[in-house]
C-alpha cells in the first residue's frame, strides 16, 4: 500500500469554523481517513508540523505567534492553502485594523462593560499582537486559496480530492462564495 | 449609423449610438462593467470592460459600435487584467463579504465569482473609511464604494439634484454629499431617488430593505452575472437569441499580441460585415 498522503492544519487567528465545515463531509471523512493521515492539527495535538503534502491554514495573523506557526508550515508542507475569507483578506478579525491596537487592548481588558480585575494582560509567555491583522498571503507564498466564511464541505471535498489526485482544484460556480 | 461587428467570433448587430458593450449586450454577449449602466451616459472609470478592438485595447462602455470592428473580449490576457483589476478594487476598499447586507446581489462580488477569482491577490491597504448612517431611510458604508460615479450621474441626470460628488484624486479620493454638514441627512436626497438604488456594491443601501430576499435566493446566488446582465438586455430589446457567427480570422493578422488567441479560435463560416 502506498504511503498515505500527510495533512497538517491550523486555525491562526480565525474561529474554528472552517475546520467545524471541514467536519462536516460527514461519513466521507472515512474515506479520507483510508487515504490520509494526519500531522499537526487540532484533530490530533501534535505541537509541530512534520513534513506533509498539504497544509491547511484557517484564519489572518494577528500575533507573533501566528507568523511562526505559518512559516513553519510553509517550510514543511509542499502545498499551502489558505482556507476561509480570514486567510484570505484578514476577514472578521482584520475589523480591529481600523481602531488603534491600544484602544482595542483597554476596550477588552480595562474600560469595557463589565470587565473584572482590570488589566492588560502582558505575561511574556502571551505572543505579541501585531499592529494589524493581515492575510496570510502577505507573509508567505500560497498556492491555492478555498473563499467561503466558512467554505463549505463540498469546497474542503472537491478540493482535496484535486489536490490529493494533483489536479488544480476547479470549483463550479455555486460552491464560490466570499460569505 | 448601424450594422455589425464581430465579438469573438460572433456577428453582433447594433443600432445607431450603440456602443459596443450595449450592442454586446443586447445580443446576448456578456462584456463584464461594474461603472456601466444601460440607460446611463457613459464613464469608462472602471476599465473592466476593457477589450481589444481592431487590435487597439478600449473601453467598451465609451467607444461607439462601428460597422467591421473586430473586437476581442473572452481572450486569456484580458480576462486576466479583469481579475487583476478587480482584485485592486477588493483591497482599495474593505470588502468584507460575509459582514455585507448585499451579498448575493452585489455587483462586485458577481463580477468577482464569475472570474473564478478566489484570492485578492495584493496586499491590503485596510483603508480608514467612514459610515454615514445619518440619513433615516438611506445609509453609506464608504468602506464598499468603488468610485464608479453611478449614484452621482444618477442624482444629476435622472433625479436633477447633484446630491453625490467625488472629491480628492488618487488614494484620497472619497464620495461626498452636497449638503453643509457633508452628511446625507442634510442633503436633498429622498429613499424614492434613483440615486439610492444605483449602487453597484453595498455603499449605499436602503434601511430595512436589507434581508427582503434571503441568502440563497438573491439576483447571483445561482446565475452568474453573465446570465442575468444579458437576459435583462435581450429582454428590453426583444432580440432574438442567437447570432451567426463571423471571420475572427481576418483581425488580428499582424502577429500582435493577440494572434495566439485568433489561432485557437474555432473556423467560422465565412460571413461579409456589414450585411
Amino acid at each position: 500500500m502506498a504511503a498515505k498522503i500527510k495533512i497538517a492544519t491550523t486555525s491562526l487567528a480565525g474561529c474554528f469554523g472552517c475546520h467545524m465545515s471541514f467536519l462536516d463531509i460527514d461519513e466521507r471523512l472515512l474515506k479520507l481517513a483510508d487515504i490520509v493521515e494526519f500531522d499537526r492539527s487540532p484533530l490530533t495535538d501534535i505541537e509541530h508540523c512534520g513534513p506533509c503534502d498539504i497544509g491547511l491554514i484557517e484564519g489572518g495573523v494577528c500575533n507573533s505567534e501566528n507568523v511562526h506557526v505559518l512559516r513553519e508550515f510553509r517550510s514543511h508542507c509542499k502545498i499551502l492553502v489558505a482556507v476561509g475569507a480570514c486567510a484570505i483578506n484578514g476577514g472578521l478579525p482584520a475589523l480591529r485594523n481600523f481602531f488603534k491596537l491600544e484602544d482595542c487592548l483597554l476596550e477588552a481588558y480595562q474600560d469595557g462593560i463589565g470587565v473584572d480585575n482590570p488589566q492588560i494582560p502582558n505575561d511574556p509567555e502571551l505572543p505579541l499582537l501585531l499592529d494589524k491583522v493581515r492575510p496570510v498571503h502577505e507573509i508567505v507564498k500560497i498556492d491555492y486559496f478555498m473563499p467561503g466564511c466558512p467554505p463549505s464541505a463540498d469546497v474542503f471535498w472537491t478540493y482535496l480530492n484535486a489536490l490529493i489526485e494533483g489536479r488544480d482544484p476547479n470549483l463550479p460556480y455555486e460552491l464560490v462564495h466570499y460569505d | 449609423m448601424s450594422g455589425t461587428l464581430c465579438i469573438d467570433g460572433i456577428a453582433v448587430p447594433f443600432s445607431d449610438g450603440q456602443t459596443i458593450i450595449e450592442a454586446a449586450r443586447t445580443a446576448g454577449v456578456y462584456i463584464p462593467y461594474l461603472c456601466h449602466r444601460p440607460g446611463y451616459a457613459p464613464y469608462g472609470s472602471c476599465k473592466l470592460c476593457t477589450v481589444k478592438v481592431n487590435g487597439r485595447t478600449n473601453t467598451a462602455c465609451t467607444l461607439p459600435a462601428a460597422d467591421g470592428q473586430t473586437v476581442i473580449s473572452n481572450s486569456p490576457d484580458l480576462q486576466h487584467d479583469r481579475q487583476r483589476i478587480t482584485q485592486m478594487l477588493f483591497v482599495e476598499g474593505n470588502h468584507f463579504c460575509p459582514s455585507c447586507e448585499k451579498s448575493g446581489n452585489c455587483q462586485l462580488q458577481a463580477v468577482a465569482y464569475h472570474q473564478n477569482m478566489l484570492d485578492n491577490h495584493y496586499p491590503h491597504f485596510y483603508a480608514q473609511r467612514e459610515l454615514d448612517a445619518s440619513h433615516p431611510d438611506i445609509l453609506i458604508d464608504h468602506d464598499r464604494c468603488i468610485f464608479c460615479n453611478l449614484c452621482v450621474r444618477a442624482s444629476k441626470e435622472k433625479d436633477g439634484k447633484e446630491v453625490f460628488g467625488i472629491a480628492g484624486r488618487g488614494i484620497h479620493k472619497r464620495l461626498i454629499v452636497n449638503s453643509p454638514t457633508g452628511k446625507l441627512k442634510d442633503s436633498d436626497i429622498s429613499v424614492d431617488d434613483e440615486a439610492a438604488h444605483v449602487c453597484p456594491t453595498g455603499a449605499i443601501l436602503v434601511k430595512r430593505s436589507a434581508y427582503l430576499a434571503p441568502i440563497g435566493e438573491r439576483i447571483y446566488d445561482h446565475h452568474p452575472i453573465s446570465e442575468v446582465a444579458c437576459e435583462r438586455a435581450v429582454l428590453e430589446a426583444g432580440a432574438a437569441t442567437g447570432y451567426p457567427s463571423c471571420d475572427q480570422t481576418k483581425l488580428p493578422q499582424n502577429g500582435g499580441p493577440d494572434s495566439h488567441y485568433a489561432a485557437t479560435m474555432p473556423p467560422a463560416p465565412d460571413i461579409k460585415h456589414g450585411r
